[in-house]
Parts: C-alpha cells; sequence; structure tokens
C-alpha cells in the first residue's frame, strides 16, 4: 500500500507539490488527471526520488516503509518503477543489456540470484512479442532513434520485465496510436494482480477504457482537488478541468 | 577469460580495497647501482650477454639521449625527473630458469594470485603468456605449440642469443635508437620484453599475451617489444598490466616495434592499468612510451586497441607508418583519467603509399580534477594518390572540474587524399543517471554502463578476454567520480 500524507515539495524552491493526501491500497490502480502544470511529474518524481526535488513536508510510506528515506535504486528494488513523461536516451548501451542490468541489480538488492544472459534473453523476445514490438527492440541502444511511440512502448517493455509492485506511469499513452494504446494497456494489465498497485498519470479518458482504474484523482496547482471513480474520467472529458484549480 | 576475472577479484581481496591492484611480492632483487652512465650501459649488456653489435647500439643510442630534451608539448605537468636517482637494472637472483621447476616459487605464487594462466590454466585459456618480471623473463608457455607453427615467441634477450639476425635486422628499424627522448632511454638500458617472429603465410595458432609487472622500488622499468609478421601472416598479441601500491612516481618507458610484410596483419591490443596514484594526486606510474608500427608490405595492416585506465601519466602515441601500397593501420583508444591523472594520448597515421586506409576512433574519459588530451598526426605524403583516413574523436566529461582537450593535426600534401574528422564533446546527463537509477542501478554502476556505452566502438575491437577485464577497469577507475 502507498500513503501519500500532506506531502510539499519544491523545485528551486518553488513550491510545486503543495499537500497531497493519497492512499492507493495493494491491488488497486489509480488514475490522475489534470491540467498540464499542475505537478503530476513532479509527484512521480519526488516518488521515484529523483534529486532536485525537495521535499519540504510530509510523508511517503510504500508497504509500510518510507519511501522518502531511499535512494532511487532502493525504491526500485522495493518494487517502484516509474514510466518517463520523456524517456531518455543512453548512446551505446544496448537495450537488453540494459534491462537485464537493472533486472539483476534488483534481484542482488533483494538477495535473489542473478538471471543468466539466456534465461533473460528467453524472457526478454517473449516479453517483445507479447507487447507486439519489432524483434530488434532488444538489439537497439536504449531509446537512440526511437519514434515517441517507441520510447513508451519501451517503458513498458522494461516494466513487463522488472515487474514492479508499483508502477507510475507518466503519461505513457500520450503520442500513442489506439493500437499502441491497447498493446501499453494490455501491459499494466498483464501485472495486475493482488499485489499490485499503479498510479497512471493520464490526459485522456480512453486509456482508462482499457486500463479500467478503481479510483480517479484530479491534481491541480500541487494539490488533489477531486477523487471519484472511473466515471469522474468521463465527466472531466466531457468538462474539463475549469473551475477545478480554484478548488 | 577466467584469468581475468581471477586476476581482478584475487588482487581486491589481497589489496583490501583502495587501488585494486597494488602489492608488492617478497623476491630478493639484484640492483645495480642508481644511476645512468656508460659503465651501466656496459653493465646491463654484459649482464645479458650481449653481442658486440648491441652494446654498440645501446652506447650510440645512450650517447644520442645525453644531447636530448625531454619533450615539452605534451600536455602533462610532472616534477623533473631526476635520472641518476634510478636503478637501471633489477632482475631475479637466480638465472633465468628453463622450466617452471626452476621458477621462484614466490614468484609463481603471485602469478598464481594474479590469476595469470601459466600452466593449465594457460591451456584452457588457450593463451600463451611470457610472463615478465622486472627485467628477466622467468617463463614462457606454449613454446612447443608455437614452434611447431614456426612461430618465434619469446623474451627480447633470448632473441638476441638465439636468434642475434632477426633482431639485428629488426631491431630500431621502426623506433630508431634516437628516435625521441624516452626512446632513446629505452634504446639504451632496455631490460627485457618480448619478442615475436611469424614467419611467412602463418596465421599464429593462439593470441599471444604478456603481462608486465614493476615490483622493484625505484627502478625504471624500460621493456622492449618486437613484433615481425612476415608476409601473408598474422598475429593478434595482448599486452595487459597492473602494477603495485608504492609512493614514489616511478618512470616506465617502453617502446614497441610492430613489422608487417605484404599482406600480414598485426593486431596489439593493450590494457593498462598502472598505479595511477592516490585520490590526492600522490604518486603513480609515469608511462612515457612509444609504439609504433610499419605497415611494410602491400596490403599490410597494424591495429593498435589501447585501454589506458592506468598511470599518473600517459605520454603515448601508438602510430602506424603506411609504406606498402593499399596498407591499413588503425588506431582504438579508450583513455580514463580520473583525480589528477594526465593523459595526453593519441596517434601518428603516415600514409606515404597510394592507396593506404587509417581509421583512428578515440574515446577520452575524464573525471575528477584529471587531464586528458588526444593528440593525433594524420600525415598525407604527395605519393599517397586515394588515401583516406577517418578520425572520430569523443570525449565524454564526468564532473566539472576536469579537462578534455582535442588537438589534431592534418597534413595532406595530395589532393586526392580524403580526411575526415569528427569529434564530439558530451558529459554524463543527470537524467541519464536519473533513469538508471529509477531501474536499480547504483549510481556508479550506471556511470560504468554510460562510460562502457560510450567506449564501445573500440571495446569490441578487444580480444574476448580483454573485453571483460576492460569493463570492469573501466568502472573500478571511475569509482568516486560521481556523487
Ligand atoms: N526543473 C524544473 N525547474 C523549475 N520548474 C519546474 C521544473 N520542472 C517542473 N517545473 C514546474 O513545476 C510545475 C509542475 O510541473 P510538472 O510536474 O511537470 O507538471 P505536469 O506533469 O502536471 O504537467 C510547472 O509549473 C513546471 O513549470
Ligand atoms: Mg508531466
Amino acid at each position: 500500500m502507498l500513503e501519500i500524507k500532506g506531502l510539499t515539495a519544491t523545485i528551486d524552491g518553488k513550491e510545486i507539490l503543495r499537500g497531497i493526501d493519497l492512499t492507493v491500497p495493494e491491488g488497486e490502480i489509480h488514475a490522475i488527471m489534470g491540467p498540464n502544470g499542475a505537478g503530476k511529474s513532479t509527484l512521480s518524481y519526488v516518488l521515484s526520488g529523483r534529486e532536485g526535488y525537495e521535499v519540504t513536508g510530509g510523508s511517503v510510506t510504500y508497504n509500510g516503509a518510507d519511501l522518502l528515506a531511499m535512494e532511487p535504486e532502493e525504491r526500485a528494488a522495493a518494487g517502484v518503477f516509474l514510466a518517463f513523461q520523456y524517456p531518455v536516451e543512453l548512446p551505446g548501451v544496448g537495450n537488453a543489456n540494459f534491462i537485464r542490468t537493472a533486472l539483476n541489480a534488483i534481484r542482488r538488492a533483494r538477495g535473489e540470484a542473478e538471471l543468466d544472459a539466456v534465461q533473460f534473453l528467453k524472457e526478454a523476445r517473449a516479453a517483445v512479442t507479447a507487447l507486439k514490438m519489432p524483434d530488434d527492440m532488444l538489439k537497439r541502444n536504449v531509446n537512440v532513434g526511437f519514434s515517441g511511440g517507441e520510447k513508451k512502448r519501451n517503458e513498458v517493455l522494461q516494466m513487463a520485465l522488472l515487474k514492479p509492485t508499483l508502477a507510475l506511469l507518466d503519461e505513457t499513452d500520450s503520442g500513442l496510436d489506439i493500437d499502441a494504446l491497447k498493446i501499453v494497456a494490455e501491459g499494466v494489465n498483464a501485472l495486475r494482480g493482488p499485489a499490485f498497485s499503479a498510479l497512471v498519470i493520464t490526459h485522456y479518458q480512453r486509456l482508462l477504457d482499457h486500463i479500467v482504474p478503481d479510483r480517479v484523482h484530479v491534481l491541480a496547482a500541487g494539490k488533489i482537488v477531486r477523487s471519484g471513480g472511473p466515471e469522474l474520467a468521463l465527466e472531466l472529458e466531457a468538462n474539463g478541468y475549469a473551475g477545478l484549480e480554484a478548488a | 577469460m577466467p584469468a581475468v576475472n581471477e586476476t581482478i577479484e584475487t588482487v581486491d581481496r589481497i589489496s583490501g580495497g583502495g587501488y585494486k591492484f597494488g602489492f608488492e611480492t617478497n623476491i630478493e632483487m639484484e640492483f645495480a647501482p642508481k644511476g645512468l652512465n656508460e659503465d651501466i650501459v656496459r653493465l646491463i649488456s654484459a649482464k645479458k650477454g650481449e653481442p658486440e653489435w648491441l652494446l654498440e647500439w645501446r652506447l650510440k643510442a645512450y650517447r644520442a639521449w645525453l644531447s636530448m630534451e625531454d619533450p615539452a608539448w605534451a600536455r602533462i605537468h610532472h616534477p623533473r625527473i631526476d635520472y641518476q636517482d634510478l636503478h637501471y637494472y633489477a632482475a631475479p637472483k637466480k638465472p633465468a630458469p628453463k622450466s617452471l621447476d626452476e621458477v621462484d616459487p614466490e614468484l609463481l605464487a603471485m602469478y598464481e594470485k594474479l590469476g595469470i594462466p601459466l600452466n593449465e590454466r594457460a591451456a584452457l585459456a588457450g593463451i600463451a603468456v611470457d610472463a615478465v618480471f622486472d627485467s628477466v623473463s622467468v617463463a614462457t608457455t606454449f613454446r612447443d605449440t608455437l614452434a611447431k607453427a614456426g612461430v618465434i615467441f619469446c623474451s627480447i634477450s633470448e632473441a638476441v642469443r638465439e636468434h642475434p639476425e632477426l633482431v639485428r635486422k629488426y631491431l630500431g628499424s621502426v623506433v630508431p635508437a634516437g628516435d625521441n627522448y624516452y626512446a632513446a632511454l629505452n634504446s639504451a638500458v632496455f631490460s627485457d620484453g618480448s619478442f615475436v617472429f611469424v614467419p611467412k603465410g602463418v596465421r599464429c595458432p593462439m593470441e599471444l599475451s604478456t603481462y608486465f609487472r614493476i615490483n622493484a622500488r625505484n627502478t625504471g622499468q624500460f621493456e622492449r617489444t618486437l613484433i615481425v609478421a612476415e608476409a601473408g601472416a598474422s598475429v593478434s598479441y595482448l599486452e595487459g598490466c597492473t602494477a603495485p601500491m608504492r609512493d614514489e612516481n616511478q618512470l616506465h618507458a617502453a617502446v614497441v616495434e610492430l613489422v608487417a610484410l605484404d599482406e600480414a596483419t598485426i593486431k596489439y591490443s593493450t590494457v593498462q592499468n598502472w598505479y595511477p596514484g592516490d585520490a590526492e594526486g600522490r604518486g603513480g606510474i609515469y608511462n612515457f612510451v612509444t609504439k609504433r608500427g610499419a605497415c611494410r608490405g602491400r596490403n599490410s595492416k597494424i591495429s593498435w586497441t589501447q585501454v589506458e585506465t592506468g598511470s599518473a601519466i600517459t605520454w603515448k602515441y601508438p602510430s602506424c607508418i603506411l609504406q606498402g601500397e593499399g596498407a591499413t593501420g588503425e588506431f582504438y583508444s579508450v583513455a580514463v583519467t580520473n583525480n589528477f591523472q594526465q593523459a595526453d594520448t593519441g596517434t601518428k597515421m603516415i600514409h606515404l603509399a597510394p592507396n593506404t586506409t587509417s581509421t583512428i576512433v578515440s574515446k577520452g574519459i575524464s573525471a575528477g580534477r584529471s587531464n586528458n588530451t588526444y593528440r593525433g598526426l594524420v600525415r598525407i605524403m604527395p605519393r599517397a594518390m586515394n588515401a583516406r583516413n577517418f578520425t572520430q574523436c569523443d570525449s565524454l566529461l564526468i564532473g566539472d572540474r576536469c579537462g578534455a582537450h582535442t588537438v589534431p593535426y592534418i597534413e595532406s600534401r595530395n589532393r586526392t587524399a580524403k580526411v575526415e574528422h569528427e569529434a564530439t564533446t558530451s558529459k554524463i546527463a543527470d537524467d541519464q543517471l536519473f533513469y538508471c537509477r529509477a531501474r536499480g542501478l547504483s549510481e556508479e554502476d550506471a556511470v560504468g554502463l554510460l562510460v562502457n556505452g560510450f567506449c564501445r566502438d573500440v571495446l569490441k575491437e578487444l580480444p574476448m578476454e580483454f573485453a571483460v577485464e576492460a569493463q570492469k577497469l573501466l568502472a573500478v577507475s571511475l569509482e568516486g567520480s560521481v556523487g
């Protein structure tokens, strides 16, 4: 269970998160919607431990552990995964090598045996096929020369192989056509289960047709201004965010 | 390959952190008195029982050296070296052994610690090892297999005794005795090194590997290596080294000469990991090396690959003289500097003949307060019709207190020649580090991964067993460079 209480955070002294309270019980998927600049990405970075995002108040626990006290890689080992809004290019680093290195780092941190290259490749190829991605996805350098859509799908591929228990998806659907969007949704739904939870940041109701959320929250100007069931997304789709920021 | 991993693990265990490759063995040394003069040169030559011509050659080099100044053009700074305060000859006390049984057990124990594959391990790894301990070669393996193929692989002292006509023909033919300050010094006092001769039409049946160790306090180390590949022959030679921890700076001035005749190929790979000094810049090896290959024959090829992570100072420009029509020269380099290390390294490609081609790929990585300079010369002479050069020269900065410098000289005297030069400078970006860490990698592993990615085009040129070692070395030598 993810529990965020009274979370405030600044960037360069500017307050971006202004008191977030949010609980995501195990097994649930929550959607976060909200206008540009509301602080959605900031929240995802704070949860995954990015430098430069200073937490000035509040607390975040994940399965009882103080998430904010951990290094980013410790959070990954604890099961947290961030699908970046803007995935980063790593020139010269092969995708398969990158994911395997990450997976083994996580396994080592958990005291599990490392996966050998053959085992890993078998799993990775299966995941590539399941996500209907081109075969060369594993051979290419991480995100280098990828189209916008390929980068997003590569985030989902990494998620599928790292098997997090808490996924933070930051606009993973943006810029995707409907087929790609379905693939992303399948990637998330495949992980769904009693121990898996996710925060799905999106602008579009259409993603939520495929990943049906347990709860929908609206983040505006650094605060959760409304929460509701899946029907809230439909309402936002119809009426927009007008008037919400003042709330 | 197993040797490589064991080496790292074992040494790691013994040294207990810090410099992972530093320890000393306790073998009684026989020293020549400190200082350098004609008598010392004569002593070295006499100790080795050398013929008169070689003594004369050494003396000529010594006299040339006396009249020379150490070069001041490189971007390196160090206190003046007192050449009279060094030993120029040191060797294990016993005479060179004929078999492993005669080798000092303590020495063997050290090699075992290092994981050098002398016995069965060498067989498993498929590598012949000519292990050099200070000045005298103590053991050579796989001589028989090589001998059957007609390949000569032995210490240069032995070559002087057994194959004097070959040594006399080629020694100094690529790097003349008076070529430069350090080469002249080496020619005067060279202690030992390797000799490889691959006769006409023979592909050397195994990778040749030498591990150099510097072990005697205050002993300058002057290796001399000579590799000759006759027409149609090919050979791949690996050189790798680690050094014990010590406080004083140590001078190392090696010379490597390569000769490739018609259609011959020589691939020379180096992983250099000598003691770089401590985090404050104290100690470390001064490494002044002259490496040069002559592509004498038609369509001959010489390829240098180097991974330079060690030494306080690296001064090194492995070069190719493309004399034969259609000859190819290659230089693939990774140079890492951290803390207060200084590297001024690069290559020279001298195109003398038509249709000659050269490729330069240089990857410089600077961290800490280090300075890393690429210095390269591409010279196309008038006769070199249709010569081609491609140079890719990339610098990667870690932190903002280090320096990266690129000094490419291009001299083209033939209009049909095509010379291309590309250069980039980049930093490891915060978002790249965070992306990796968010996936579970530690900061140091992330740097290692990104640096290995940056160096990929060079690392893939290394023989497999070296590629693995090199990747680890890159990570090790950049430890503490971030965060
Ligand atoms: N690195 C940064 N430096 C300064 N301000 C930033 C930085 N990143 C984001 N912000 C500001 O923080 C606010 C929230 O940004 P963000 O979390 O990216 O919003 P969202 O993801 O909801 O569109 C915006 O006003 C944005 O301009
Ligand atoms: Mg955003």
